[in-house]
This record gives structure tokens, sequence and C-alpha cells, in this order.
């Protein structure tokens, strides 16, 4: 198929991979930040392919995982109430709350709803004036477009019965929080290709924009390690069929009347400053968190899985004594196993034969 | 630079909730929902010799006479489909779920759930496809029944149908007879019926209209039966798709399975709708395709009477059964590396980006 096949092209990959490993004389350990990449490394087996002195570790670019957990609590709790429809993207109806889930709110009576796109939960708003129709936008730059648009188109045509419960979060803090880590040992980052798509690689100062095919991550990552053996530091793009340097202005615009950024909670690592993106005053009619009085819920995440050495690559998804055994995609311990991009939920899917390898084996 | 992240010293995160208390969507899917209800519900209350095979058909033997039986429900949205509609799923379905054990279809029974207000003439349109769908497949349906439930309490049209056919001589088809060695025959392309229907639900078009692939697959195995009788196990990958079906049979046999990704079928359309969707099409439900689990040496003659069924004219070779990791699915990528092809715990969900 046309724009796929070439992508997965194995004599390419394979190409790619040689010249891989001729290029890396040093071991580098390097992060792709988004979960459809590490979703990727996972179903093509691209960690097989790689030479053993380059390591990839998997960001923390699964915006299911790292949605809070209060968060959660709070769709849960407007969902319960008469005469709220909550809509929402459908990874996001498994994810664990404190106490339940909203497939158990659905099943509960609760109207629950999964949509592409929010601009069908308007469309639902529109055809049901009585309804209180919420949508429950979570995302990174890649989706918060989309979810500003909505809330502008409802505010433009004076709806009332349309809100948001907004938990949008933003890749370059996460970058600047991993790096300030003591513990950090990523030398190198794939930087996110959707989200470049909207935002453009202005903001970045030193990482190789990649796609999210095989033999576009492949590409990037020999991209990444010429840059490191010739000991440059810069930005270069490899997803050019779809990123520009400045991004998608309309889309920016957009997002930059509707939200504003804020502090934000990320599920498994904790607050970030300036990390995530909330209505603006402006629209503060639109304000789901505002309608419903759920700005105290306040949940405390315990401590019992790994997830923050995972996402820093301290350690592997397989190196949890819970992997596979008391933490799996039905019951989910942590973050990373809640949504198919989670970096634990990909080695679980995909990679669970290798365990027998031995602990932490590839 | 100062911030609050617990990136420094170790992990939270959230313990999950491991009971659950009511009925959820994914425990209709086909994947470990499913398996864990049927586990912990059915089997314990009915355990007998016919049902604890867990085959698509209980086989059951009268007066010497080796009777297949089966029934299915039919609750799909919407009820009319490029294709075909429920009507026509509900006849197919259960001969084919007939078919899988081997049997001649010959019996079906056909039952409504109606809600209060839904047109006449859309039970009309459904009732002809039976009709014609029967008569295509050389079944009769021989009894019925009709409730009408408060405008609400259903979802327009509701059907089931049970199905009676007989098993020649001593054939003997089961998940459970699958051997290292064997070599696994899919019938043609996957993913047809569920992105049809999801296409529809979602107002996707695509520049070839993309069709279900619901057919009756009986006359398929009789040819199949007819090269070669070291046929092991048939089962059609319906809901839960090609995935939930291996993985049961690698689970019943005991053994491992592994796919060659560069030889399944997947249209284009198909396979442009699961990338635009986020869905992998081994997950995807088929409405007209079979999995068969051949010997070795039959693969070929049975491969060869396929492709010259119309339902089966794009079989392949597509995988073959292992020794070792037992109840494993994996799959040679593109890329000739391996990886899992796993049970999921419920329905398939769309990925956000």
């Amino acid at each position: 198929m046309k724009y796929l096949d070439e992508y997965r092209d194995e004599r390419v990959a394979r190409g790619l991979v040689a010249q891989i490993a001729r290029r890396a004389t040093h071991p580098w350990v390097l992060m792709e930040i988004c979960g459809g990449q590490t979703h990727t490394l996972m179903r093509f087996g691209i960690d097989e392919l790689l030479p053993a002195g380059v390591e990839m570790v998997h960001g923390p670019g699964c915006p299911v995982c790292v949605t809070p957990l209060e968060t959660i609590d709070k769709a849960i709790a407007i969902a319960s109430q008469r005469g709220v429809t909550l809509i929402s993207y459908g990874d996001m109806l498994r994810v664990p709350g404190s106490q339940t889930d909203l497939f158990h709110v659905k099943a509960k009576g609760g109207d629950v709803r999964v949509v592409y796109s929010p601009t069908e939960a308007l469309k639902f708003a529109r055809a049901n004036p009585d309804q209180k129709v919420v949508f429950f936008a979570v995302g990174f730059e890649t989706t918060a477009p989309a979810n500003a648009m909505a809330v502008w188109q409802a505010k433009r045509e004076g709806l009332k019965n349309f809100s948001m419960l907004a938990s949008h979060v933003l890749v370059p803090p996460a970058i600047r929080a991993l790096l300030s880590s003591r513990r950090n040992r990523v030398q190198g980052f794939i930087g996110p290709g959707h989200v470049c798509t909207v935002m453009g690689y202005h903001e970045y100062e030193d990482l190789v924009v990649g796609g999210f095919e095989p033999v576009d991550l492949l590409e990037a990552i020999l991209m990444l390690v010429t840059q490191l053996e010739e000991g440059r530091v810069q930005v270069e793009n490899q997803y050019v069929r779809s990123v520009t340097y400045k991004g998608n202005l309309p889309a920016q615009n957009v997002l930059g009347e509707v939200f504003e950024v804020c502090h934000r909670k990320w599920r498994g690592i904790g607050g970030i400053p300036e990390s995530g993106l909330n209505l603006r005053e402006e629209y503060a009619e639109f304000d789901a968190d505002r309608i419903f009085g759920t700005q105290e819920v306040t949940a405390e995440e315990p401590s019992e899985c790994i997830s923050a050495e995972v996402l820093q690559g301290l350690k592997k998804p397989t190196d949890c004594p819970a992997f596979a055994i008391r933490c799996t995609p039905e019951n989910p311990l942590g973050a990373p196993m809640v949504s198919s991009e989670g970096a634990c939920a990909a080695y679980y899917q995909y990679r669970r034969h290798m365990v027998a390898a031995g602990p932490g084996g590839r | 630079m100062p911030q609050d992240t617990k990136l420094g010293d170790g992990l939270t995160c959230p313990v999950p909730i491991p009971v659950r208390e009511s009925v959820l969507l994914g425990h209709g899917s086909g994947g470990r929902m499913s398996n864990e209800m049927l586990r912990n519900i059915f089997l314990p209350a009915f355990q007998n010799p016919a049902l604890d095979r867990l085959d698509d058909q209980a086989i059951v033997e009268v007066n010497g006479c080796r009777l297949a039986f089966t029934t299915d429900s039919f609750v799909v949205k919407p009820l009319f489909f490029p294709g075909g509609d429920i009507g026509t799923l509900a006849v197919n379905g259960t001969v084919n779920d007939l078919a899988m054990g081997g049997a001649e279809p010959l019996f079906l029974s056909l039952a409504f759930i109606l809600e209060e207000g839904l047109p006449m003439e859309v039970l009309r349109r459904v009732v002809e496809s039976v009709r014609v769908a029967a008569a295509l497949a050389g079944v009769t349906v021989v009894t019925g029944d009709t409730k009408v439930v408060e405008k609400g309490s259903g979802d327009g049209l509701f059907v089931n149908t049970s199905g009676i056919g007989l098993v020649p001589g001593d054939l003997l088809l089961s998940a459970d007879r699958a051997r290292p060695g064997d070599l696994v025959l899919l019938s043609g392309t996957i993913g047809d019926h569920g992105i049809t229907i999801l296409s529809q639900r979602e107002g996707l078009e695509f520049e070839s209209e993309i069709h279900s692939d619901t057919a009756a697959l009986h006359r398929l195995v009789a040819d199949m039966l007819g090269a070669s009788a070291e046929i092991r196990c048939l089962r059609d990958p319906t809901r839960g798709g090609l995935s939930s079906s291996l993985n049961e049979i690698a689970e019943r046999s005991n053994v491992s399975i592994e796919l060659q990704e560069s030889a399944i079928p997947i249209r284009d359309e198909v396979q442009g709708a699961c990338e635009m969707l986020g869905l992998d099409p081994l997950y995807v439900a088929n409405e007209g395709k079979l999995i068969a689990i051949v010997a070795p040496a039959a693969a070929e003659p049975i491969l060869e009477a396929m492709r010259r069924n119309p339902a089966g004219c794009d079989a392949q070779i597509i995988g073959r059964v292992n020794e070792g990791h037992p109840g494993m699915v994996t799959m040679r990528t593109r890329l000739g590396t391996s990886r899992i092809v796993d049970l999921l715990a419920g329905d398939q969900l769309p990925r956000i980006c």
C-alpha cells in the first residue's frame, strides 16, 4: 500500500540498521518521546534489530498514561451525574481512577461515549440541548488544537450545554524535567513527529524529530547516532513529509486563543511547572471542572510500580517484578500498562516472549 | 531547575480495580474478559463433555447420528451495511459455526427481540435477507420466536439463530488437535467485515467501497475435506479476529503458533482504515473467513481445493504450529523480527494519537 509499504520495507530497514551499526562506535542511550513511536518499536521488533550498543528507552509520551489520577476521578465524578454525557477518546475509558473506571460508570448507567474527534461531541451537544455534554480532553500538543477548536466553535455558537474537562500536557517541559533529573542517562531524543507537525520544531535545541513507521524511526536513530558520534548538538528533522520548522500556524493560533499554559501533574511522574494547558479565563463558561465543582477532587497515587524508572530509562518494563504477573493490561498496576502506547503495555503486548531470556532480557 | 517531580526518587502508580462487579462491554469482545466470564460463570454451572470441547459447536450423538448443534445472537449496528445485513449474518454465522465442526448444516431456528416502534419495513427487509441467505446456504428455518420489548429497552432489533447439522462418519475437528509441524491456512483477506461496520458508524468513505465478507462456508469446508481428511481444526475468526481464534487454538492444543506477517492477506482499504483508526487488523472481525490447522503434507492439496472455491480464492498458508511457549501466538514481522500476537483484554480501543 502506497505511503505505508515503503516505510515498512525490510531491505530499506536492514540497510539503515547496518548503517547505524557502522556509525555507532560508542554505546548510546536514546529515548523516543512519543508513545506511538514506542508502539512501533515494539510492534515491529526494531529493538531486536539494533546493534547491542544502541539502547532505546521509552519516553513519557503516552497521553493516556500520564493523565493524572485525580483528573480521571473528576471525569468519573462528572460522568456519574444524571443528565450528563461524558465523551472521550476510546482508550481513556479503561484507565483506572482511584475507585473505578469509566467503563464501569457506563455499565452502571452513566452516559459515556467514545468518539474520534471532539467535533462529534459538539454535534451531539447540538442535537441534545437538554443533556450536559462534557468532552474529556487529554493529549499532547497533537490533540489540543482540535479540542480548542471545539470550544471556540461552541462559544461562537453560544452553545450552553457543552463543556470540556481539559488535561493537556506539553512535550518540551517534560524533556527539560527528564534532563534535569540527577539520574538521567538519556543522551539523545527522538522528537515526537505528530506534536511537531502542529508545533514545528523551533521550541527544541537538540533532538531529531522522527516519524512513526519503522523506516522513519530507524532513519531518525541513524541521524541521532551520527550527531552524537560527531559531537554535534542540533535539531534535525527526519519527518519532513509532515513536519516543518514553524509547524501548523492556524492550529497554534486556535490553541493559544483557547488554552493557556499551566502547572500540571503527570501520572507516574509528579508535577512539572508550565507543562500543561488549561482553558483561558475567557472560556471559563466551558470549563467542566468549574461547572461541576470538581476543582477540589484530589487523589494520591500509591507507590507501588517502577514507572518513574521506566520513564527515565533507568529500568525496562521487564525489570519490574510485577510485570506480566501482578501487572497486566486487564489489571494495570501503573500508568504505562494502561494504554497500548504505554511502554509496559507495549512490552506486554508484543515482547513478553522475550522475557524468558532472563531478567531485563530485551 | 526546581520542580516537584518525583523523577529523582522512584515512582508511583495507581492501584487498579481488580474485581469486576458488573458486566462490561469488554465481556462481549471475545478476548480475555469473555474467557474470564466463560470460565467463572458458565462452565462451572454446566460442565459436560460436549460443552467442555469449547468449540464453535457442540457435537452430540443421538441413536448413532452425530449432530452438530450451535447458537448465536446478533446485535450489529447498523442493521444494514454494504455486503449484507443482520439477517444475512444471522444465517451465515450459525451455518459457519456448524461448518467449523465439519457438519452439513440442515435446520435453523430464528428468534427476534424487537423494540417497540421498529418500522415494520425494517423487519420485512431483515426477514427477506434471512430467507435469501438460508436458500443460498441450503438450510431450512423450521422454528422461531418473537418478543417485543418497550421502546428504549432494546436497540431496534436483535436476532438469535440456532442450528443443527449432521457430522459425517467419525470426523472430529477440534481446537485441541493442533500438533507441532502443522500448518495454518487462512481462506482470504481479514478485517473486511469489522472495518465495513466501523466505517459505516464513523461515516468513513474510501475510494472503493469495502463490503462485509459475510458468507456461508460449509461448501468450502466440504471441498477441503474432499481434498484431505488431515484437517485438525477449523475456526471462523469472527469477533476478536484472527488473533483470538489462533490464541484459543494455541492454548487448547498446548502449542505455539508462528504467523508470517507478509503472508496474511489484507485489502489496502482495510489496512488504510486500520492505520487511520489506530486498530490492528488481526483483531478485527470477519464473517466469511476460516482458519484451518492441517497436517503439513495435506496443506498443498487443501490449499488448492480452497482456491478453486470462490469463498477461498485468496487462501494462503499463513503460519505453522510449533513446540515451546505453549499457548502463545507470535508473528514474524515484515522486518524479520518476532512479536507476540496477544489476546486482548476487552474490545480493541482506538488509540488517541
